[in-house]
């Protein structure tokens, strides 16, 4: 062993800093790897156990499992890295598995990578593998899946002399293998790396590596990405070298900076762009990616032959997809799923988020009976218990969420979606797994944004986060309702037809605007990245799995996007209190309401006294304020601030609208006393305020309007960043506005209203 | 006789023979061991027409019909 190569240059101010940041760990870091549908999960729990923590890749919203796995020496730290056919990353999501095993950014190299391998999917598998031994990474391969290969499973010591690592069979279900696995990973742990080459480059490929590897930076070298990891260098200069022009090989096949097709990786140094663009400048690329990637296939189909007695048995996954995937009944069985799905979201949902609902509001009022009215009571009841409140509403149904999707991904269905429904979603260019996200976008945004996750390109997820917003979702039909009973005159057919209307209307315009900005927002334009998705054999989901999945998800949504809505409600809270003073002129209730003869001429001052207040606030004069632009929508200033209240949620509009009409504090879209108070409101010129044109010009408001904070406090956690969020405000305020001035406008000139 | 994976029947089998398209678009179809050689099969059609549901080295993949279009192969 020689540490020559540390020497023969002194450190990079950069290398220095690395090699002094990750002093910190010292327990032992470990990989795991493998391609989607290998059984990685459920081995990673069962490794793991309850130490398991769910957090966010820094940037992306790539789900980063970590736990604790016990060693003989002591504890080591368990990564769980994104499935991953290849390590050649192309977008910044791909690039994690290869980062996390190169230590190229973030966190050090780890010390050992487990590699799944699927005993019914061998070559495939093994592919990955073989990536993660050239680039030097010390392997224990985990043989996954073969209680399900049976007779077909290779021989794991055969296997095992291959592919020159140690590969121990497991059953994570039953925690078979389990300490054998533990036990191969400790030994390597003390293994000196070695990079390994299953063929030789060609002389043409040769000089290109030779070339990359020298313009590699020095924090990308073996010498110091291995170094800081082990703390002493464990590996030859040989080595060094062969895991150094993997990475070039890596940067040779990924970077690409010229013409349509530009790669998204981040954290390339410019240096090493440029040098890879020259390289390649008037050579055949193709030819080039041909030799590295057929090179491994040829190895490994004329090797691994031998150990494949027989193909696994897919009979039984195919006898259903002959059910799943039938041309009519695939479809029914498709739109019961989606059924179940939706009903539960919708009814099942509803009485537990009613009873959420009911519980705050009685713990708010058992507060305000305790500590008597005043300021600090308003804010604990309006502002915090209320944002608790507003937050914990969507639990049951990000609960239900995240439960059936763990599900249907875990058993393989939601791959099929995607088969079924990817003719209709491509034609808008969105992925076929929007679907489900798009139809949970009727019962509410928030929870379907958070379904965006189940697909693997960021440019897919943020598209249809764009859209969701745009379908009807359940807090749209209170608003809804109360304008089309109060203002609507007609059979009860036609109301109902006009819900109907507006269904399809925010189905139309979502996947419209689906299709416009895939044609014109830069970062939203189709990529020609291949839509080929694996269709993995059907197996029944290990329910700790997947229940553990949904308790993970959903205590980091309230953790993430909780803590934003809550802040948010408090600050909306704030804006519709204060300043708390009654407008000059006003008569002094406070002394009217004590002399106030009997309870009902009590109440019916306290309400007036409480519109009074709302109108005076900062948010009501920004009601006020707004007027001039909300005009020729045929808004008034009371509909503007209705508008501002219905930021915390669409049907909070209704509520404010009674207070603002004085008709009282809990009122709802079936009060009749608003309605009235609606029909009757006078203009200044004495006209009737509202006529039912301007209630179809604020239903295409609220159609189309971002009036919600939630949603925006949850793309913002997405997208982990300010920008969409914004975008998705002013695209889709700039659209309300639009289309009610054109329908109120428009309507006027026909002659309505 | 060569021709695209996109026409290939129902339930017949072929050989590939090359992949074409953008460079990441056909890394990606070789990483996944669609390489030449390898032998494919069309098993079923989305109701819609569109995409294929293929079958290569034991596994099933979907595809799209202008995906499948840049699989050169053989039919065998």
């Amino acid at each position: 062993m020689s540490t020559a190569s540390c020497h023969d240059e002194p450190p990079k101010a950069d290398d220095v800093r690395r090699a002094s940041a990750t002093i910190a760990p010292k327990r032992p870091q470990i990989v795991l790897v493998g391609n989607p549908n290998v059984g990685k999960t459920t081995l990673f729990n069962a490794l793991t156990g309850l130490s398991a923590k769910v957090s966010n890749y820094p940037g992306i919203t790539v789900e980063r499992r970590s736990g604790r796995v016990a060693l003989p020496a002591g504890d080591a730290d368990l990564h769980d890295l994104p499935g991953t056919y290849s390590l050649n990353a192309r977008s910044a999501e791909e690039q994690i598995a290869f980062d996390a095993i190169t230590g190229l950014h973030g966190e050090p190299a780890p010390d050992v990578a487990i590699v799944c391998i699927d005993a019914t999917q061998l070559a495939r598998s093994s592919y990955l593998l073989l990536q993660c031994r050239e680039l030097g990474a010390r392997c224990v391969g985990a043989l996954t899946m073969v209680d399900e290969a049976g007779a077909a499973a290779p021989d794991e010591r055969k296997l095992s002399e291959l592919l020159g690592c140690e590969v121990v069979p497991v059953i994570a279900r039953t925690r078979k293998g389990l300490d054998d696995l533990v036990a191969a990973v400790d030994r390597a742990l003390r293994a000196e790396r070695t990079s390994r080459w299953q063929w030789t480059p060609s002389p043409t490929l040769r000089a290109h590596l030779d070339v990359v590897r020298e313009a590699l930076p020095g924090t990308w070298r073996a010498a110091s990405r291995y170094a800081a990891a082990d703390g002493s260098p464990s590996h030859t200069d040989a080595t060094a070298t062969r895991a150094d022009d993997a990475i070039a090989l890596w940067a040779l096949t990924c970077i690409e900076s010229e013409g349509a097709e530009t790669d998204e990786l981040v954290g390339v140094p410019p240096d090493l762009r440029s040098i890879v663009g020259t390289r390649l400048r008037g050579v055949d690329a193709p030819a080039l990616d041909d030799e590295a990637v057929l090179s491994r296939w040829r190895w490994l189909d004329s090797e691994l032959a031998s150990l494949t007695k027989k193909q696994p048995d897919r009979s039984r996954t195919e006898k259903i997809d002959r059910i799943l995937l039938h041309r009519a009944l695939g479809f029914v069985v498709f739109l019961g799923v989606m059924a179940i799905l939706f009903m539960s979201l919708f009814a099942w949902a509803d009485p537990v988020i009613d009873a959420i609902d009911r519980g705050f509001k009685a713990g708010g009022d058992q507060l305000r009976h305790l500590l008597g009215d005043g300021i600090f009571t308003d804010f604990l009841v309006g502002g915090v218990i209320a944002g608790v409140g507003a937050v914990m509403v969507f639990l049951p149904q990000i609960l239900l969420l995240f439960l059936f999707l763990g599900f249907l991904e875990d058993c393989g269905y939601l791959a099929r979606v995607a088969y079924l429904m990817d003719r209709i979603m491509r034609s808008m260019n969105l992925h076929g797994r929007a679907f489900v996200p798009m139809l949970f976008g009727f019962a509410c945004a928030v929870p379907a944004i958070t379904a965006t996750r189940t697909m693997e390109r960021r440019r897919d997820r943020i598209l249809t986060m764009m859209v969701v917003p745009l379908m009807t979702c359940s807090a749209r039909l209170p608003v809804y309702t109360l304008l089309i009973g109060a203002l609507i005159k007609g059979a009860r057919i036609t109301q109902a037809m006009l819900m109907v209307g507006m269904y399809l209307f925010s189905v139309s315009t979502s996947l419209a605007a689906a299709w416009v900005m895939s044609k014109t927002v830069k970062p939203l334009k189709a990529k020609r990245l291949p839509f080929i998705i694996e269709l993995p054999p059907y197996r029944f989901p290990r329910m700790r799995d997947v229940l553990r999945m949904m308790w993970s998800k959903s205590s980091m949504f309230l953790r993430e996007a909780g803590t934003v809505i809550l802040a948010c409600s408090i600050a909306l809270w704030a804006l519709l209190y204060f300043p708390r003073e009654l407008p000059k002129g006003a008569p002094d209730y406070q002394a009217l309401i004590e002399k106030a003869p009997t309870p009902d001429e009590k109440e019916t001052l306290e309400v007036q006294q409480q519109a009074l207040l709302l109108q005076n606030s900062y948010g009501g004069r920004l009601g006020h304020a707004i007027e001039p632009v909300l005009r020729p929508l045929g808004f008034d200033w009371k509909i503007g601030i209705g508008l501002i209240g219905a930021f915390a949620a669409r049907e909070v509009f209704v509520s404010t609208l009674g207070i603002v009409y004085a008709v009282g504090r809990d009122t709802d879209e079936r009060s009749e006393p608003l309605r009235q108070a609606l029909r009757n409101a006078k203009a200044a010129d004495g006209s009737r305020a509202y006529t039912p044109l301007m209630a179809l010009s604020l239903m295409v408001f609220f159609a189309l309007a971002m009036q919600c904070m939630s949603t925006l406090a949850v793309v913002r956690r997405e997208t982990r960043s300010l920008r969409w969020p914004a975008f998705l405000f002013s695209y889709m305020t700039v659209l309300a506005w639009v289309a009610s001035f054109l329908v109120y406008q428009g309507g006027r000139l026909l002659g309505f209203g | 006789m060569p021709t695209s994976l996109a026409e290939i029947a129902l339930g017949r089998t072929a050989t590939i023979k090359n992949v074409d398209g953008p460079r990441a678009f056909r890394r990606r179809l070789l990483e996944m061991g669609l390489v030449p050689g390898v032998e494919v099969r069309v098993v079923t059609i989305a109701p819609l027409g569109d995409p294929l549901r293929i079958e290569v080295r034991g596994g099933q993949w979907s595809i799209r019909r202008n995906e499948a279009a840049q699989i050169e192969v053989i039919a065998s």
